[in-house]
C-alpha cells in the first residue's frame, strides 16, 4: 500500500466520482455519528442549559458553578471524585502489577499447561458485573460464612469483618473485586507484548549472562513499556466510567453512607433521581460533561506527553 | 547440575503461583455452580461440598423458571447481541475496507474521527441518547439497544479490521479488477473471506460488553418484555434476596452461556489478543 506505487497519484487524472467509497463508509459513519457523536455533543450542550419556569434556557456556566458550590451537590461530587481516584489508584497498584506478573510467568518458554492457566484466569473478565457482584457479596457475607470459614482454616478468623458493610473498608473491597474481574486484560496485553520480543534479543542477553530476574527488569520491562502505557490509559478510561459493579454490589446509593460513590453512580442518581431525590437532566448532563473532560484530559496527557516520550524499539 | 536444579525450582514456583491464582479466579464461579444444585440446608451447612444424592436439589432452578421469564430474557439478549454483532461486522468491515483500500481526501481525518469512540465511552452521551430514543418512540424496544450497541462496537471493529485489511495482498485485488469484478464484488468475494479470522476476533470482543451490559438495558429498555438476561438476573436477585437456591440458580443460568461460548471461542479470542505474536 505504499503511496508512490500508484502511477495515477503522480499525474492526477480526473476520475469519475467514486461512489463505492461513499457506500462503504456511509452506514458506519451515519450510525456512529447519529448515536454516538451527536448525543455526546448534545450532552455537552445541555450542560449549559437549565429549566427556568418550565422553559429550557441558556444559563452559561451556572450549572457548573452550582455543581461546585452548592453545599450538598458539591459535597457528593468531591466525595465521588475522591473515591474514583482511590478506585483508580488501587487498580494501578494491584491489577496492573499482578497482570504483568502473571503474563511474565506465562511467557516463560516451554511452560506446561500455560494455555490452561491463561484460559482459566481470563474467565472472570467475561462474566457480567451482576454475576461478579452477587457472587462476591455472597462470599463476603457473614451469613453464609464462606469468607470467615476460609480465614478460620488459616487461623485468621479474628481478622474477618463485614468489609462491604463498613464505610472504611467498602471502597477498597469493591475495588479489589473489580481488580479480580479485570486482571485478565493487562495479563493478555502484556503477554502478547512479551511474545513479540524477538528470541535474538533474549539470546543476546543470555550470552551476556543476563538471565532470570535481571533479564525481566533490564531487557523485557523496557520493551513492554508501551503496552504498560496502553493498559494504564485503558484502566483510567474504564475506571472513570465505571458504574455497574458498584450498582450491583452496593446499590444506586453506593453505600454505606456514600463511601463507594463514584462518578458513574453519581451521574445515574443525579440524572434519574433515586428515592426522594428528583431526576435532573441538566445536572446529569453537567456531571457527564465533567466526566468527559476528566477522561479527555487523561487521554490527551497519555497521547501527547507520555506516549511521545516513550522510547519504542523496532525489530 | 546446579543450574538444572535452580531451573526446576523456578518452574515449580511458577506453577505454584499460577495454580494459586487460577484457584482464586475460578473459586467463586465453582462455588456458585456447585451450590445451585444443593438443598437449602446443604448450602449453609457445607458450602464447599460437592452435591451428593442426599443434598442434590433443583428447587432453585424450578423457582427461577417459574417466577422469572428467563427464557424470554435469554431470547432478548440473544437477539440484541446477534443483531448488533452482525451490524458491527458488516458496517465495520465496509468502513475498514474503504479506509484501508482507497486513497481519498479526508481519509486520515475520517479514520481519526471513527477512532475517537475507542477512547470516549458512549455512556457519557446517555442523557441525549435517552432523549433521542424517547423522541423516536423507541423506549422499551430492542431496536434502541441494537442501535446503541452497534454504535458502541463500531470504532474498535473498524480499527482492528482496517489493520488486518492492509495485509490483504494488492495483487489479488488488482487481479480481480482486471477480471472485471466490481469494487463491491472485490470486497464481498475476495477480501471478506480472507479476513474471517479477524472478524471472529472482533465478534468476540464486541459480544462480551453487549451481553454483560447493565447500564443501557436499565435506562433504555427496563420493561418486562425487553429485559435482557443481565437486567433480568439483577431484578430477580433483588426480589429473591433471601431465597438462596433461587439466587444461585439464576446466577448459574447467567454464567453458563458465557462459559460455553468462551470454551468454544477461547482459541480465537486469545489468538486475536496476541495477534501477530503467534510463533
Amino acid at each position: 500500500m505504499s503511496e508512490a506505487d500508484n502511477p495515477s497519484d503522480l499525474a492526477p487524472i480526473k476520475r469519475p466520482f467514486r461512489w463505492h467509497i461513499l457506500v462503504f463508509l456511509a452506514p458506519a459513519f451515519l450510525v456512529y455519528t447519529a448515536i454516538m457523536i451527536l448525543p455526546l455533543i448534545e450532552t455537552l450542550r445541555l450542560s449549559l442549559y437549565n429549566l427556568v419556569d418550565g422553559q429550557t434556557v441558556f444559563v452559561g456556566l451556572t450549572n457548573f458553578i452550582t455543581l461546585f458550590s452548592d453545599p450538598r451537590l458539591s459535597a457528593s461530587f468531591w466525595n465521588a471524585l475522591g473515591n474514583n481516584l482511590i478506585f483508580f489508584v488501587i487498580h494501578m497498584l494491584v491489577q496492573n502489577p499482578v497482570g504483568i506478573a502473571l503474563a511474565a510467568m506465562l511467557s516463560v518458554s516451554k511452560l506446561r499447561f500455560a494455555t490452561f492457566y491463561r484460559t482459566a484466569i481470563f474467565v472472570p473478565t467475561l462474566l457480567s458485573f451482576v454475576i461478579v457482584g452477587f457472587i462476591w457479596k455472597l462470599i463476603l457475607s457473614p451469613i453464609w460464612g464462606i469468607a470467615p470459614g476460609m480465614m478460620d482454616w488459616v487461623g485468621l478468623k479474628w481478622a474477618f469483618a463485614p468489609w462491604l458493610g463498613k464505610s472504611e473498608s467498602a471502597l477498597i473491597t469493591v475495588s479489589l473485586i473489580s481488580v479480580w474481574q479485570y486482571v485478565g486484560i493487562p495479563m493478555m496485553l502484556i503477554y502478547a507484548a512479551l511474545l513479540n520480543i524477538p528470541d535474538e534479543v533474549l539470546e543476546a542477553a543470555e550470552c551476556d549472562g543476563i538471565t532470570g530476574w535481571s533479564q525481566f527488569w533490564k531487557i523485557k520491562l523496557p520493551l513492554i513499556l508501551p503496552s504498560i502505557g496502553i493498559i494504564s490509559i485503558l484502566t483510567f478510561v474504564g475506571n472513570f466510567n465505571a458504574f455497574d459493579l458498584i450498582y450491583t454490589v452496593q446499590g444506586a446509593l453506593a453505600g454505606p453512607d456514600g463511601s463507594t460513590d463514584i462518578l458513574g453512580t453519581l451521574l445515574y442518581r443525579t440524572f434519574f433521581g433515586f428515592q426522594n431525590q428528583m431526576g435532573d437532566r441538566s445536572m446529569g448532563a453537567t456531571i457527564a460533561t465533567v466526566m468527559f473532560l476528566i477522561i479527555l484530559a487523561g487521554v490527551s496527557l497519555y497521547l501527547f506527553v507520555i506516549q511521545r516520550r516513550m522510547r519504542r524499539y523496532q525489530f | 547440575m546446579a543450574t538444572a536444579r535452580t531451573s526446576y525450582l523456578r518452574t515449580g514456583l511458577i506453577h505454584l503461583a499460577l495454580i494459586s491464582y487460577t484457584l482464586i479466579a475460578l473459586f467463586p464461579v465453582f462455588l456458585t455452580l456447585v451450590n445451585s444444585f444443593k438443598t437449602r440446608n446443604a448450602i449453609f451447612r457445607e458450602p464447599m461440598a460437592i452435591p451428593t444424592p442426599s443434598t442434590f436439589s433443583l428447587v432453585g432452578y424450578e423457582t427461577v423458571l417459574k417466577q422469572g421469564d428467563f427464557i424470554g430474557y435469554f431470547q432478548n439478549s440473544l437477539i440484541v447481541t446477534v443483531v448488533s454483532i452482525a451490524l458491527v461486522l458488516l458496517f465495520g468491515a465496509m468502513a475498514a475496507f474503504a479506509l484501508s483500500e482507497y486513497r481519498f481526501r479526508g481519509n486520515l481525518l475520517m479514520g481519526l474521527y471513527l477512532a475517537l469512540g475507542i477512547m470516549i465511552p458512549i455512556r457519557l452521551g446517555t442523557v441525549a441518547i435517552l432523549q433521542g430514543v424517547v423522541a423516536a418512540g423507541l423506549v422499551n424496544t430492542l431496536t434502541a439497544l441494537v442501535l446503541v450497541y452497534t454504535a458502541q462496537g463500531l470504532p474498535l471493529a473498524i480499527f482492528i479490521l482496517s489493520e488486518f485489511m492492509r495485509t490483504v495482498s494488492d495483487d489479488l485485488k488488482n487481479a480481480g479488477r482486471i477480471d472485471g469484478l466490481s469494487e463491491y464484488a472485490i470486497f464481498f468475494r475476495l477480501v471478506l473471506p480472507l479476513v474471517r479470522p479477524a472478524m471472529a476476533t472482533v465478534a468476540v470482543f464486541t459480544m462480551i460488553p453487549i451481553w454483560n451490559d447493565l447500564w443501557f438495558p436499565l435506562i433504555l429498555a427496563p420493561g418486562e418484555a425487553t429485559k435482557t438476561v443481565t437486567l433480568g438476573a439483577q431484578m430477580f436477585i433483588g426480589q429473591f434476596v433471601t431465597n438462596w437456591n433461587a439466587v444461585l440458580s439464576a446466577l448459574s443460568l447467567a454464567i453458563l452461556p458465557v462459559l460455553v461460548l468462551y470454551v468454544i471461542f477461547s482459541r480465537q479470542l486469545i489468538r486475536g489478543i496476541t495477534s501477530g505474536a503467534v510463533k
